[in-house]
């Protein structure tokens, strides 16, 4: 915003309207979609598909680049007496393999660790730049970046279990469990199949997403609020401030949240490949 | 045709309000039934937390769509 428009809201308020320090006249400037959206830094065209390199991109770059290089300080170098680095990286690895992979897939649940470990910090580093300052965009909240893991996840799982089931057992393992009376298959075939082929990847992709959307979409709403309701009288001050105590808290939520999310993520990626792996339930 | 009733404002968010009830009565008893099972068998606690997050992510799911529905089909 301009000094222009912060003198002229000042003016405003003085003058006895109550636009507060807002310059585009008054009315709460609630927050919408469009804070997702950017304008791209450089647009790439490849094969005539237009690639936007947008804020979000350049942090998904960014993270990924912090998760390599930290598993690769972590572990390039591997000694029996752990340093720091090496330290906190094996207990994050532990808490995948012990937390997730083992309880989750059981004694075969081990080859996957590395996968689970790196998606698991990928996308809590992707989460976390939503409260970091100066990225503050959580990257997850761009629809197209959760698909792509779901994706990733979607395949890896319908490839392992037609592997291990083979292709048709492995829909009929999941279509028709042994043991139930005829007519619950009329109801519950349908609705596994779909389960498998759509809900999974689409549940698992949006309630990353969603969450993280969620999350901005309120740490603005509280943000802007703040800003708003700051004006030159008591009232005014004790709202914003109240607002802003609001975003402190509502930011440390955040972070917990995001961490939780990167783990249901990972939780229910072992639980896909599981099911994958083992026919039972 | 004459109105009975009208609603107008911001269908979404109403969208949202009732899309919530579901999923909050639902994520209530999970956390309720975890934390009685935890104070029932603490020594299963692992397993217990794992299924109750697990159970948490699936019905929080519908609340989350019902919250992303009005931005996509917004207006």
């Amino acid at each position: 915003m301009s000094v222009d428009g912060l003198v002229g809201g000042l003016l405003a308020s003085e003058g006895g309207g109550s636009c507060h320090l807002v310059p585009e006249g008054c009315g709460f400037p609630a927050p919408n979609g469009d804070i997702f959206f950017f304008d791209p830094y450089l647009t790439l065209s490849i094969l005539g598909i237009n690639f936007e390199i947008t804020k979000a991109v350049v942090l998904m770059v960014v993270g990924s680049v912090i998760v390599v290089t930290f598993f690769l300080v972590a572990f390039s170098r591997p000694k029996l007496i752990p340093g720091k680095t090496q330290l906190v990286g094996e207990y994050g690895y532990l808490f995948v393999r012990d937390g997730i992979a083992r309880e989750i897939i059981g004694k075969d649940g081990d080859r996957f660790v590395p996968f689970l470990t790196t998606m698991f910090f990928f996308i809590w580093i992707m989460n976390l730049m939503g409260v970091l300052p100066f990225a503050q965009f959580p990257v997850m909240s761009r629809l197209m970046f959760p698909a792509g893991l779901a994706l990733i996840v979607y395949i890896t799982y319908m490839y392992l279990g037609m592997k291990h089931q083979g292709p048709w057992g492995f829909f009929r393992n999941a279509m028709f469990p042994p043991g139930l009376p005829v007519f619950v298959y009329v109801l519950l075939a349908p609705i596994e199949l779909l389960g498998l082929l759509i809900v999974r990847p689409f549940t698992q992709a949006i309630r990353l997403f969603a969450n993280m959307f969620a999350g901005h979409l309120l740490l603005v709403t509280f943000s802007v609020g703040a800003f708003y309701l700051l004006s030159p009288s008591i009232i005014g001050l004790i709202g914003s401030a109240a607002s802003f105590i609001v975003v402190i808290a509502l930011t440390g939520f955040e972070m917990f949240i995001q961490g939780l999310q990167a783990y249901i993520f990972t939780l229910l990626t072992a639980v896909y490949i599981s099911g994958s792996l083992h026919a039972e339930h | 045709m004459s109105l009975l009733a009208e609603v107008t404002g911001s269908l979404g968010s109403i969208g949202y309000g009732l899309a919530a009830i579901g999923p909050g009565i639902g994520i209530g008893i999970i956390f309720g039934q975890g934390v009685q099972a935890i104070a029932r068998q603490p020594e299963a606690y692992g397993v217990i937390r794992q299924n109750m997050i697990l159970g948490f992510a699936l019905a929080e799911a519908l609340a989350l769509i019902g919250f992303v529905a009005p931005f996509v089909y917004g207006k």
